[in-house]
């Protein structure tokens, strides 16, 4: 309470803009009595990289699930450029794919298989030609002809990362993207995802709990504890401002003590 | 609905059929062995009755269309069955793809599997044991297809009910087809049944096919209004089932299931 730490201003409106390809406004989810979700709201402009950080169970993967559509939300709306994920679902995630650690692709497909799989339910345009480039991108080619079950987990990455690319998503949300890399390969995956930031004009929401990654990589980070956004900020000046050396320091210095919060501030 | 992500349901099934002969060999071997089985059984009944029925008209052609009805079912449930098997229902969902298209997709794949087995019935049943499939002119369309209706909502009931009660509840599936064809009248008539049977078998579609069936082949003629009632309770069941399914993914969208479905998620 005394570590000057206080909670992240409550956020006004974030209503649709063509500027941000993901407005969440005040999002609740509610297990019964736990609020796994409390009154979270953020945007994502187009071209931005936001990481969502937090300790295990802060409510990162529930956040990610309500934008995917796989969970519903208590409460709050959720927009995907200017679609709103409850009422016009296709629409939205037509935009939209992800990657995560939990979400391997099937194993008892291969890679290319899988692109076609995926290709199609996404209707991607010039299906051939996208898996073709995205193979040779993510260095999949020589596997494409090897099922996903068969693939060391760095493999079966970069082919979910592929997964993720197909439909050139306007938002990407990556949970532990590079989890299981080793570090050549995840530092290639952090260039390949900067790049898609700043030339294709995606907006990605990055969760990780690698806080040198998240510095590098992100322009803005969410500190999420208890399902609320304790902090929002440049992860490169947050430690700073909160007199720690670097963010993995304030990172547990959040996760293990208690928010401050002024009078008045968000629920 | 869009035809693409169809597709895509179905291009997976046919990859998934290609790569692996433990898939194949369902689709035609436990329906190749029946009809080997009854065919002999019923050559012999031929041999020693004096009752002047034919036994190869009437029960080798009640398990051959017995047979289809099932492929339906279990067609429609294998294909869901893939995506619980691989933990693919967070890849899935998360996509454009809308319920009514997933659902397009199981049916149209189970319809392509299962009209292999019936050609692969007939293949055996025709040349080796002299069935009359054919005798049974125009009348077998308005058959095969209340067959069909019936066996697509039954299997989309079973998944529904997978989705809702976990991957465990599988072992509920497979014994189906068993449990209703006491009722349905498959190798005897209606008349047979105590009240409370007979009152069951007339809420089943298979009944008034088998009912109708036998009466033709005996040169009775068909009931017309009565083979319209068993078209329009399989019409009914595939729109409860359909409903009943999208009623259940409400649910596990609602509760958290489909984001963390895995095998003890029954609550």
């Amino acid at each position: 309470m005394t570590d000057g730490i206080t909670a992240a201003a409550p956020a006004g409106d974030v209503g649709s803009s063509p500027e941000y390809v993901l407005s969440v406004q005040d999002l609740c989810k509610n297990y019964g009595e736990l609020a796994a979700v409390a009154h979270v709201s953020f945007r994502i402009r187009r071209g931005e990289i936001v990481g969502l950080l937090g300790p295990n169970g802060a409510g990162k993967t529930t956040i990610i699930n309500t934008i995917l559509g796989v969970l519903a939300a208590s409460s709050g709306a959720i927009r995907i450029g200017r679609y709103d994920i409850a009422r016009e679902r296709s629409l939205a995630l037509s935009r939209t794919n992800f990657a995560a650690v939990y979400a391997a692709l099937p194993g008892n497909l291969t890679v290319r298989q899988n692109l076609r799989f995926f290709g199609l339910i996404y209707a991607v345009r010039d299906l051939d030609a996208r898996i073709e480039s995205l193979l040779d991108e993510l260095g999949l080619r020589a596997l494409s002809d090897t099922k996903c079950g068969l693939l060391s987990s760095g493999e079966q990455t970069r082919a979910a990362l592929a997964k993720a690319l197909l439909n050139s998503p306007e938002l990407l949300l990556l949970d532990e993207p590079t989890a299981s890399l080793d570090p050549s390969a995840a530092q290639i995956i952090r260039g390949h995802i900067r790049e898609l930031a700043q030339h294709d004009d995606c907006g990605i929401l990055w969760t990780s709990h690698n806080m040198y990654e998240v510095e590098e990589v992100c322009n803005r980070v969410l500190f999420l504890s208890h399902g609320k956004v304790l902090l929002e900020g440049d992860p490169r000046g947050l430690p700073q401002e909160h007199g720690t050396h670097n963010l993995e320091e304030l990172f547990i210095r959040l996760a293990r003590e208690p928010l401050a919060q002024p009078a008045g501030a968000g629920a | 609905m869009k035809l693409r992500p169809i597709a895509g349901i179905i291009v997976r099934q046919f990859y998934l059929i290609r790569g692996s002969p433990v898939r194949v060999l369902p689709m035609f071997a436990w329906v190749a062995i029946d009809i080997v089985l009854w065919g002999f059984i019923t050559r012999y009944l031929n041999s020693v009755s004096a009752s002047g029925i034919n036994f190869v008209a009437t029960l080798l052609g009640a398990v051959l269309l017995w047979d289809l009805f099932t492929r339906v079912m279990q067609g429609v449930s294998t294909a869901f069955l893939e995506d619980v098997w691989s933990r693919n229902f967070l890849n899935l969902f998360a996509t454009p793809l809308s319920i009514s298209e997933y659902v397009t997709g199981l049916v149209l794949t189970s319809l392509a599997t299962s009209t292999v087995g019936l050609l692969v019935m007939l293949a055996l049943a025709i040349p080796v044991f002299g069935l009359a499939f054919f005798a049974l002119g125009m009348l077998l369309i308005p058959f095969l297809l209340v067959l069909f209706c019936f066996g697509i909502a039954l299997g989309i009931f079973a998944s529904a009910l997978v989705l809702r009660l976990g991957p465990a509840s599988e072992w509920l599936v497979w014994p189906m087809p068993a449990l209703l064809s006491p009722f349905a009248c498959v190798f005897y008539p209606l008349a047979v049944l105590p009240p409370w049977m007979r009152a069951a078998a007339y809420l089943l579609p298979p009944s008034y096919v088998f009912e109708g069936m036998r009466s033709v082949l005996a040169g009775g003629g068909l009931s017309l209004p009565r083979l319209a009632c068993g078209a329009l309770l399989a019409i009914l069941y595939i729109i409860l089932a359909g409903q009943f399914f999208a009623r259940v993914y409400r649910y596990a969208v609602r509760s958290g299931l489909l984001a963390r479905y895995s095998a003890e998620t029954v609550s």
